[in-house]
Formats: C-alpha cells, structure tokens, sequence
C-alpha cells in the first residue's frame, strides 16, 4: 500500500519542488533523479505484485476525500478566474454545475464505512508501467527539449518551473487514476489530469494556444459532466454510497451499473478524444511536444480509454456497449482517412492516436474476454510507439526545423539514428510482424464473434487500409535518401537520447515479447473477469517471432547488396540526369527533381471527413442517452 | 507438422515454375487475341534468366535490399498459405511484401518509380479490405482461420460466399496487374508510365520482382481454389476459367484513373462485405 502512495504522492510533491527550484542545472539533474526513482519504483511495483491478483488497500477515506473536496474547490475558482479574465462563459458555467453537481451528490451519500479506496490488479500494473515507465522517459526527455525549444521561441516568457511540475502533477493524478477503487477519487484525479492538460496545451499562452487549451478544457469538463452525474445517480439508487466502489459497481452487473457504465463511458469518450470530441487532441498540438508524447501515450488519453475497459464487462452485449464500439469503429475509419491528408507530422500522429484509441474503445464496447484482451493489448503497443514517434519528430524539428513530412525527405541519410528510430515506431505502428497489427488481429478475432460484429470488421478492413496508406507514404519519405547524403552535423542533447534509445529497445522488446507480456500481465487480468482468456495460439505466435527475426535480419543483406553494383543515373523520359536527381530542363537549365506524396485531399479532406464522423457520432451518443433517459424513465 | 512443412517447399519449389507456365500462356492467349503467334510458353522464365545474367546496374544500393526482402516475404506469405496457416497472417505477410516493394520504388528516388509507387500504395488500399473480408467471409463459413480447416471443408465455401468470391475476383485483376487497374506497373508495353513501380529496376533486381510475381499469381489463385476446396477438380475449372477473364478483361479494357479503380474496389468490397457477411451474421 505505502507503493502506491508512494506513486501517487512522489511525483506531486517533487512537483512542488520544481515550482520554487530556478532553471538551472541543478534542476535538470533532479528531474532525471526523480524520473529515475518513479521509473524503479514501477518496476518494484511490477515485482511485487505481478503475481498477487487483484489486491484492495483498506485506508480510511474521511480525511482524504476532504481535502480532495477542498482542493476541488480551489481547482474550479481558480478555472472560474480565468474563465471570466478571458470571457470563456460557457466554461465558467460547466465549472459551476459541475462542482454543484458533485457537492450534491456528496451530499447524498452517507459514506457509512468506505473501505478499500486503493486496489491493484494486473490491468492497474500495466497501466501504472505505461506511466511510470514512458512518462518519465519523456519527462527526462523535455528536459533536453525544452531547452532548445526556449532557444528557439526566445520570444516567449520562460515557464520551464512550472512545466516540469505540471508534467510530474500529471504523472501523479495519473497513478490516481488507475489506483483508486473509489470513484469520487478516480473522479478527482480525472479531474486533475484535465486541469494539468489544460495548462499544458496553453503553455506558450499565445492566442492560437490559449484557444486551444480552452476548448480542450471545455470538452473534457463536458465529460466530467457526465462523469459527476453517476454520483447523483448512485448517491439516489444506494445512499450507502457501496456502489461508491468501482469493484462494487462492476460486481452489481449490467442490471444495476448500466446507467452509471453509460455515463462514465461518456466521460471515457471525449477524455480519450473520440469523434465528435477529436478535436481537442488535434488542436492540443500546438504544446511543445513531450506534451503532445504524454497525452498520446501515457496519459490522459489512456486513463480515457481506462476508464473505458474497466466498464467493458459491463458492455458485454449490451446496446449501450454496442453504441460506444460504433463510436470508436467509425472514429478510427474517419480519423486515419482523415491523417491521409495531412502532411504535418504531428497531426498525422494525432489522427492516428485518435484512430487507435477508437479501436480501443470499439474493443471495449463488445466488451467480451477476447475484446478486452485486444484492448489491453493496443494500449501497450500503441503507448510505445506513439510516444518514440512523437519524441523523434519532435527532435527532428528542432533538427530540421521542420514537423512537415515532406521535409523528412531522406531522412535516414540526413539523420541516420533519429531516421532508424522514426522507421521502427512506424513500423511498430502498423506493420507484420510487430505490435499494433498483432492487436489490430486480436481485435478483429474479438469483432467476429460479437453480435452484429461484422459492422465493425467492416469499419476495421476499410480502416486498416487506410492506415497501411499513410504510414507507409511517410516511411517511403524516410527512406528516399539523397544521392550521397551528408549527415547532419547536430548534437542532439543527452536527455534527448536518453529518452529515445530506451524507448526504441523497449518497442522492439514488447515486439519480441509479447507472448510474454500477454501471458504474464493480459492474460491473467482477463481470466480474473472472465473466467476465460484469449489467445493468438502457439504456432501464430511462433511464426509471427519468427517475422520479427526475420525483418531484423534482413537489412544484414545490405553487406551483400554493396558490393560491385554499377550505378547508373535514373531514367527521366530520355534527358540527360545525373545521379543525384538532377536533369537538363529547358534551355539548358539544370533542374532538381521534387517528389511529393499523394494527399487525396478530395476524398480524405479533413473538414469532409469530420463532418461526416463527428455527425455519425453525435447521432450515436445521443441515441445513448435517449436509451438511458427512457430507461431512467421506465 | 510434417505435411505442413513438405506443402511450404513443395510451394517454395514449383510455384516459380507454374507461375512461369502459367504467365507463358498468358502471353500466348493474349497474342492469340490480338492475332499474334506469341512468344514460347517457356518465355517468362527465360526473361528471368536473362535478367540474372545482366549487369548488376542500380540507381540505389538499398532498393536491393527492399526488393530482396519482398521476395523472401512474398515466398513466405505463399508458403505460410500453402502450409494452411491463419489466412490472416497471410494477408498481413503479403502487405509487409509490398510495402517492401514500395519502399524499393521510393528509395530509388525518380519521378517515375515515385507516382508507381504512389499508385502500388493505392492498390494496396484498394484491395485490403476484400482480403480482410475475405478471410472474415472464410471463418463465419467454417469457424476457422485457418487455410488447412478451410480446405478440408467438406462442402464448397463457395456456396455460402458468393459475393465474397465476386469481390475477390474483382481485386484479383488489381493484384494480378492486369489492365483496366494495372496503374503501377504493368507487363504491356503501353505503360504511360515507362514501367512505373519497376522503372529504375534492371537485371537481377528486375529479376527478383518478376520471379515474386511469378509466386503472387500461383498464391492467388489459391485462394481462388480455396473457394471450391471441396470439389479439387472443380476449383482447378473455376481458377482456369477466371484466369481466362482475367486474359480477356486485360485485353478489352484500357486502363482506368486511380479514382475509379479505389472507388469501385471499396464499392464492391463494401457491398460483397455488407451483404453476404450481413446475411452470415444475422441467420
């Protein structure tokens, strides 16, 4: 128990240290120093209770949900504050009624005897790992980037005190939210990563960013909306407040958790940025990017989608389930349709962030034991990859000053490392043998044995093509290298590495582990629920090991390749060219040769492809709600 | 295990040698129809061994290693398919073959091999979602993914996709590069764009891409048996038979826009997809 409040704890109280320490070296060290110890006590937590099952902590609540109230209420003063300074009414009105709303609700729960407000199972150990483990890499590695992003932006008032203690803040609430068994804490600490992405998002405080950061907040305090309307709702159905429990309430089964599933998997959904709420995360990229790292892969939108799963058996073949992996389905057709057309590195990563959340979700609305196990699975995966991707591009900007993918044009030549570590996260992406297509295979597994299931295969073939699309374009930048590219001479900064080779090693690690990682952690999580458990099977799994070894030997026949080869210019229509791209134009000119990708904007276009998911999708929850209110009704 | 592993190498053998009969009397029925005598049945592998012995000429010395691992990735997806492993990691083999092959057309950096492989990237997406379906389509029809299950089945999965089969016909033409959808490259000489995808690829690099389609076509219409596994003797008719369509489909067509082909394909996959698994689903 003192591990987890340790997690929680640890991290909020270094925050407070970084608030008051200056820029200085010193500072950088202690952000690596508690990056450090967040990342060991993990893997201590992994140790110790990998093998225990589902463990419930027994820590009396009165003291703590009163501070956790009072805080609260400072939190939503200080939002009202700043709503009114910049004339955000609708938010100001949301804060209001939310803080209304769960005063009230207290007011009806006679917390009797709230016992085992901590817990943790494997599925809080894998998420805790995700945090632990790759939001401290991308804090070591803002440490490197956000020196350079001053040095860039020197315009801008320097806030790094306050960034590194909302990251660790983050990091914090985070470790609260897949810790508490207690909903008014899961609630709080939901609540905190809200606020923490808000300040984050606005964090060069411009006008593009502050428009942002407070439409990220508006659709996410609409979510906990929906999430603080459960507790009027439990606080009326069992003013005991046992349903207060998540295990409790999950345990009552659909019968009883229906209502309250449905309003926290709203919640779920724009937390976790699913159309018609996407927008927030697309425009969320204005933040520096360890920021963008985090939201994407792990926090914020993960604790969306975690809230999402730990509901999903109450899903289980319910219409309202069903309506949420409609959600998620048509969420990640549109979205990666829509990353087609962008040429902006970062909005693709967001496009496709928000595409494999969907997934996740869709996953978790079917709800049954190989469903969830698909789910866990692309939240590992994906929390891997998009976090190297995100990492890499952001150092390729500051590099090549440029986030267009255009400009990535032969990467590998230009910056073979970064170049190698981009190609193996997009890999990682979407590609056999490696992790994202594993899940994208468990996922149509779990599909095809739901009821109306084939609707969303549907969605999942479409969609999976077009992902192959866009990612594979980009790759095909990277890998169009210049004719004897010169390497760029930059120094990329020691934190900057110290982020990127660990995650690099670690995304080929669960590549070639993830039978491992299944049958150690998933598995053993959804048998706890289910009672059954899914797997790939033995020979699958072998021969998908035996393509990763292959992909990784593979470039070893380059030895072979080098050797003797004659190399001619290319053909370009019979002009006289030289190898390096250049050909004879008109009147003698010599001209280069621009290669530029496909964007499809007619058929992919952004505004085209939003209008269409975010109408489908508004349709969809508001047939959810209707369904509820009829069913509050009846 | 054993049978599994002498079909894998039984394929990785002789697929070359029938997709060159194969390809052989392709050109001689296309010859036929255009009231030419054609080249020896024989010709398509005696182009692969004249590729080997020319010089070793690249633009890039990486394209060689792109287009090596889409050999040795088309060989395993058809051995994995041939062993009657999970038709699924068939499909996903195959799209890490071409995303290889892609890759080989943009490292070599020229403008031709550039929109080729633009274009392969879009009939790779034209054609993905029938094969998902398509293997979707298999499990609902059997309860398995499994190639071995499928073909043992003892009644023709035909009959409970037919338009799956439709749909897979259609994307066959895609895949098989044969005219109106042969926008990447092409075996015709009126290629607009010279030879697309392949451009920049000469001798044994041209020779490696040739001997990988050789193995395409074979693994192809395997999976156009697969339909009438049942009846062995049947489904070799019906693969001669689309084959034939395919020749002849090649040969009264021009070649469409990338439009048309991405269009139609999503058309009849999403109504082959809809429908017939929509009606699997609900029975």
């Amino acid at each position: 128990m003192e591990l987890l409040v340790f997690l929680i704890l640890f991290p909020a109280l270094a925050a407070l240290l970084f608030c008051i320490l200056p820029n200085s070296r010193l500072r950088d060290t202690i952000v690596v120093v508690v990056s450090a110890i967040i990342i060991v006590a993990t893997l201590y937590l992994f140790v110790v209770f990998a093998g225990a099952g589902t463990v419930y902590f027994d820590i009396n609540s009165g003291m703590i949900s009163q501070i956790m109230t009072g805080l609260e209420v400072i939190i939503s003063a200080g939002l009202l504050y700043l709503a009114a300074k910049y004339r955000q009414y609708l938010i100001a009105g949301l804060v209001v009624v939310q803080l209304g709303v769960v005063l009230y609700a207290e007011s009806l729960i006679h917390e009797t005897a709230a016992l085992n407000n901590l817990f943790i199972d494997p599925f809080s150990i894998i998420m805790a790992m995700i945090i632990g483990i790759i939001g401290s890499l991308i804090c070591i590695y803002s440490v490197g980037y956000m020196r350079d992003y001053h040095a860039h932006h020197d315009d801008m008032p320097d806030k790094r005190r306050w960034f590194f203690a909302l990251l660790f803040v983050f990091l914090a609430a985070m470790y609260g939210v897949v810790f508490s068994n207690n909903l008014f804490w899961l609630f709080f600490f939901w609540e905190v990563t809200t606020l923490c992405s808000f300040l984050l998002i606005g964090y060069s405080w411009d006008e593009q960013a502050r428009k942002n950061a407070f439409w990220a907040l508006l659709l996410n305090l609409t979510g906990g909306l929906g999430f603080a309307a459960t507790f009027v709702w439990i606080g009326l159905t069992d003013p005991s407040g046992s349903l207060i429990m998540m295990d409790t309430l999950i345990a009552a089964g659909p019968a009883v958790a229906m209502i309250p599933a449905a309003l926290i998997g709203f919640a779920g959904l724009t937390k976790a940025a699913q159309m018609p709420f996407s927008s927030w995360l697309v425009g969320a990229m204005v933040a520096p990017t360890p920021v963008s790292a985090l939201l994407h892969s792990s926090t914020m939108v993960k604790a969306g989608v975690y809230v999402i799963v730990r509901f999903a058996p109450i899903y289980d073949a319910s219409m309202v389930g069903y309506i949420i992996s409609l959600v998620g389905g048509v969420t990640f057709l549109l979205a990666s349709g829509i990353a087609i057309s962008q040429s902006n590195a970062k909005k693709v990563l967001a496009y496709s962030t928000i595409a494999n959340l969907g997934l996740v979700v869709a996953c978790a609305g079917i709800g049954t034991y190989a469903a969830v196990w698909a789910a866990i699975l692309l939240i590992i995966f994906h929390a891997v990859a998009k976090s190297l991707l995100f990492l890499s591009v952001g150092t390729v900007e500051h590099k090549i000053g440029s986030r267009d993918i255009e400009d990535m044009t032969g990467l590998v030549g230009r910056l073979p490392t970064l170049g190698l570590m981009m190609i193996i996260g997009i890999a990682g992406m979407f590609l056999a043998p490696f992790g994202m297509l594993i899940s994208k295979w468990a996922a149509l597994l779990a599909f095809i044995d739901a009821q109306y299931g084939f609707i969303l295969i549907l969605l999942l073939a479409f969609g999976s093509a077009v992902t192959v699309f866009f990612w594979t374009k980009w790759l095909g930048k990277l890998v169009a290298v210049a004719w004897k590219p010169e390497p760029m001479e930059v120094k990329i900064s020691s934190h900057e590495y110290t982020a990127l080779v660990p995650l690099t090693v670690l995304m080929v690690a669960v590549c070639i582990g993830f039978p491992l990682l299944s049958s150690e952690l998933v598995v053993p999580y959804v048998f706890s629920i289910y009672g059954m458990a899914a797997t790939l099977g033995q020979a699958n799994t072998i021969i998908m090991v035996m393509m990763v070894f292959m992909v990784l030997v593979m470039p070893l026949s380059l030895f072979h390749f080098r050797k003797d080869r004659k190399i001619l210019p290319h053909y370009v229509g019979g002009r006289p060219s030289t190898p390096d791209m250049h050909f004879k134009g008109s009147i003698g000119v010599q001209r280069p040769v621009a290669l530029g990708n496909y964007y499809l904007a007619d058929y992919f276009g952004e505004q085209r492809l939003s209008h269409i998911g975010n109408g489908l999708c508004i349709a969809f929850i508001a047939l959810m709600l209707i369904m509820l209110l009829m069913g509050v009704i009846i | 295990m054993i049978t599994e592993i002498i079909f894998a190498i039984g394929f990785i053998i002789f697929a070359p040698f029938i997709g060159a009969l194969i390809g052989g009397i392709d050109r001689k029925v296309t010859a036929r129809m255009q009231g030419r005598v054609g080249p020896p049945v024989l010709q398509p592998l005696y182009d692969v061994f004249k590729l080997f012995e020319k010089e070793k000429a690249v633009v890039r010395n990486e394209v060689n290693f792109y287009i090596f691992s889409y050999l040795i990735f088309v060989v395993f997806t058809g051995a994995l398919f041939f062993s009657g492993s999970d038709i699924l990691l068939v499909i996903f083999a195959l799209t890490l073959a071409h995303v290889f092959l892609i890759l080989g057309a943009y490292a070599a950096v020229s403008p031709y091999s550039h929109i080729g492989a633009e274009r392969e990237l879009l009939q790779l997406m034209a054609v993905e979602p029938m094969l998902i379906l398509a293997a979707t389509g298999f499990y609902m029809a059997t309860g398995s993914f499994a190639v071995k299950d499928i073909a043992l089945w003892p009644e023709p999965i035909f009959m409970t996709i037919p338009l799956i089969f439709v749909g897979i016909v259609y994307v066959l033409t895609i895949k098989l590069r044969k005219s109106p959808f042969d926008l990447a490259t092409s075996h015709h000489a009126h290629q607009e764009l010279v030879k697309g995808l392949t451009t920049e690829f000469a001798g044994p690099t041209l020779g490696m891409v040739e001997i990988a389609h050789l193995y395409e076509t074979v693994f192809f219409l395997g999976i156009v048996w697969l339909f009438f596994a049942s009846m062995p003797w049947v489904g070799l008719l019906v693969v001669i038979i689309v084959y034939f369509i395919e020749i002849l489909v090649d040969n009264t067509t021009t070649r469409v826009r990338w439009q048309v082909m991405l269009r139609s394909a999503w058309l009849v996959a999403l109504v082959a997809g809809a429908v017939n698994l929509g009606v699997l689903a609900l029975m």
